[in-house]
């Protein structure tokens, strides 16, 4: 395996009215080629802001990546101009996305040939007629049955689970290094997500694609995920393998939020209070209000930086982590 | 039975689909095509399956938003599937709703103490203002909201604290039966775990509370109820008590659901077989012959198209529609 892509210290904050926003807070990760990992976290937490910035979508202004480098290959993203030749070379071609909602994120006033085509025709020096060729392909491997004619509807005539499957096969059609798959089946229903996710899993494993998924469904990264990043309030708060995060969750956050979903047979235990606004952070930890297992110097130490643990697992509480003075 | 607080037999709902200058009927959508169950006091039923399934329409029944066009409806002992809207003011007062979104189900004008205590003021359940302050403190109390938050608008909650107070005014006129339609699908899952529990909790403190909990997330069914039914296309496929129906699935459909739900839980995951049903729901315009699940099942045989399948109690209330079992 090697590394795809080096995140650190990604920060982006948003201007609004009654104060900066810091929606992404000093985020550092990797995701190494062939992996899938899973970002999960409630609304709110920065899980898409900080996929977006990655891809240079953030809208600016009120949005400003203020800090942070992401090194793809050899380039930073971050440093790329939005709609610089090198940033659109990267866009789509090496690195794609899948958006939530397949209504709005298809053209309604093309063809699926006509969009997909579009991606092979910007990216690679082939005819119309082979990127056709590659299109029906492709839609065959996504599970659209009679792709030869489904090709030439439009999104209209398709149900939500087609175009979402237009969707990935999109992301996939210029055989890219990284797909970032933003709550790619959250709008769908529990047997097509399933269809889907199945079928997501198998082509980027076959493939050997990466795989970002961004989801609020613990269930989905469990059930998938190689690696996740627990997300709270901007900050990545824990780090690991699906297993080790799992056998031993070492933030309390990430302990919760196991416990609050029901499982068969388990009792639900809900959290508390709610996350705090983004505005004006405290330097202190941001679960401390809601936390459990808090102490004193809780109160008093700034937050720490994740920090490993064992393995590869990592956490940024530092009672957890062997970083607190007076650990019981 | 008599500790039955609502019983449905038969009940049918179809939608007209007019077309053209006259608005002739062309067709109808079948959404609810014979449905049959019946709530105990203090009971729990979790109502699970697809969008498009039906399962929304059957709330909406209950509480008579909709006039079903045949079945009957019979709540406390009152036949309430053809009674007329004026007669029908006691039971939206013994029966309360919870909608899916706690955005639009609020009204933005009114202020959260005028929202809760609507349904006081409109069955007159208080005859002074100051026994309508103290009987809204304590739906807020209950809730578990702060009364101090009394005067505030709805913008100015998150999206628990609004279910949180949907819930407030379900409970306002003291109801028996809350039709609980989806209320945690659009909230975050640290909220949902919050809403599951003030649900058991109010339940527990008030003795002979019913809900029918409607929903997609099979997890949360699970453990807030106590009898499950699964529905497909206008039909209730298979009901049983949640425990005997997560252990021994035996619909066809079900099975697919409950495979097609990731546990969150790595270590099951691994040696969990995932069986992907294939297709798509069909148009319930023009639903399948026969059983409506057979196009996509994994089992079908000649008679699944057939004939539809009786919904048989195949021992212990575990009631199954299905030809094969």
């Amino acid at each position: 395996m090697s590394r795809l892509l080096t995140v650190e210290g990604l920060t982006t904050e948003f201007k609004t009215e009654r104060g900066i926003v810091r929606a992404v807070n000093n985020i550092s990760y990797t995701v190494d080629s062939g992996e899938i990992v899973g970002v999960v976290g409630e609304s709110g937490c920065g899980k898409s802001v900080s996929q977006m910035s990655i891809m240079g979508l953030i809208p600016s202004p009120p949005g400003k990546v203020v800090a942070g480098t992401a090194i793809f290959g050899n380039t930073d993203l971050l440093k790329l101009k939005k709609e610089s030749k090198e940033m659109c070379e990267i866009r789509g071609n090496r690195i794609s996305m899948i958006f939530q909602e397949p209504m709005t994120s298809l053209n309604p006033a093309l063809t699926v040939n006509k969009q997909m085509s579009e991606m092979l025709l910007e990216h690679k020096s082939i005819s119309k007629k082979e990127a056709r060729e590659r299109v029906i392909d492709m839609l065959r491997q996504v599970g659209i049955p009679d792709p030869e004619s489904r090709a030439d509807d439009y999104p209209h005539q398709m149900s939500g689970g087609m175009r979402q499957r237009v969707m990935v096969g999109m992301a996939m059609i210029c055989d890219p290094a990284l797909i970032i798959a933003d709550e790619a089946t959250t709008a769908l229903d529990a047997t097509i997500q399933a269809q889907l996710l199945e079928m997501m899993n198998n082509l980027v494993r076959e493939h050997h694609t990466a795989m970002v998924m961004v989801t609020h469904n613990l269930g989905i990264v469990a059930r998938y995920a190689d690696r996740i990043n627990v997300m709270y309030a901007g900050s990545i708060i824990e780090s690991g393998t699906v297993k080790e995060i799992w056998a031993n969750p070492l933030h309390p956050y990430t302990e919760s939020l196991i416990h609050c979903v029901p499982q068969l047979g388990q009792k639900v235990e809900a959290i508390p209070g709610m996350p705090p606004s983004l505005i004006n952070r405290p330097p202190t930890c941001p679960f401390l209000p809601r936390c459990k297992y808090r102490q004193k110097c809780c109160f008093e130490d700034p937050v720490q930086e994740l920090t490993l643990v064992e393995g590869t697992h990592s956490t940024m509480c530092a009672l957890r982590s062997g970083g607190a003075k007076n650990e019981q | 039975m008599s500790n039955n607080i609502i019983e449905v037999r038969d009940l049918k709902m179809y939608f007209p689909v007019l077309r053209g200058l006259l608005k002739r009927k062309v067709a109808d959508v079948k959404a609810l095509d014979g449905i049959s169950f019946d709530i105990k006091e203090g009971e729990t039923l979790g109502l699970v399956g697809e969008s498009g399934c039906g399962k929304t329409t059957v709330g909406r029944n209950l509480i008579r938003l909709y006039k079903p066009t045949d079945g009957s409806i019979v709540f406390k002992g009152k036949e309430i599937a053809k009674a007329k809207e004026k007669d029908l003011g006691w039971v939206r007062r013994e029966m309360a709703m919870v909608f899916q979104d706690p955005y639009s189900s609020l009204n933005p004008r009114l202020n959260s103490a005028e929202i809760v205590g609507e349904p006081l003021k409109i069955h007159n359940l208080v005859s002074s203002k100051k026994e309508f302050n103290e009987r809204v403190e304590e739906l807020f109390v209950m809730s578990g909201l702060s009364p101090d938050m009394m005067d505030r608008y709805p913008h100015e909650y998150s999206g628990g604290q609004r279910q949180r107070l949907s819930i407030a005014r379900a409970l306002a006129g003291d109801p028996s039966l809350i039709i609980c339609d989806e209320p945690i699908s659009a909230l975050d899952v640290s909220m949902q775990a919050q809403i599951l529990n003030l649900l058991q909790k109010l339940q527990e403190k008030r003795e002979g509370l019913s809900y029918l909990f409607i929903s997609h997330d099979l997890l949360a069914v699970q453990y807030i109820s106590k009898r499950v039914a699964v529905m497909y296309l206008g039909h209730i496929v298979e009901m049983a008590d949640s425990e005997e129906l997560y252990s021994h699935t035996l619909h066809p459909y079900s099975q697919a659901l409950l495979s097609a739900q990731p546990l969150p839980d790595p270590f099951i995951e691994e040696n969990r077989e995932v069986v992907v049903m294939q297709g798509e729901l069909p148009t319930p315009l023009n639903p399948p012959s026969g059983c409506t699940f057979h196009t996509r099942c994994p089992m079908a045989q000649k008679i699944c198209s057939e004939k539809a399948p009786e919904l048989k109690d195949v021992g212990c209330g575990h009631c199954v529609a299905c030809h094969l079992v």
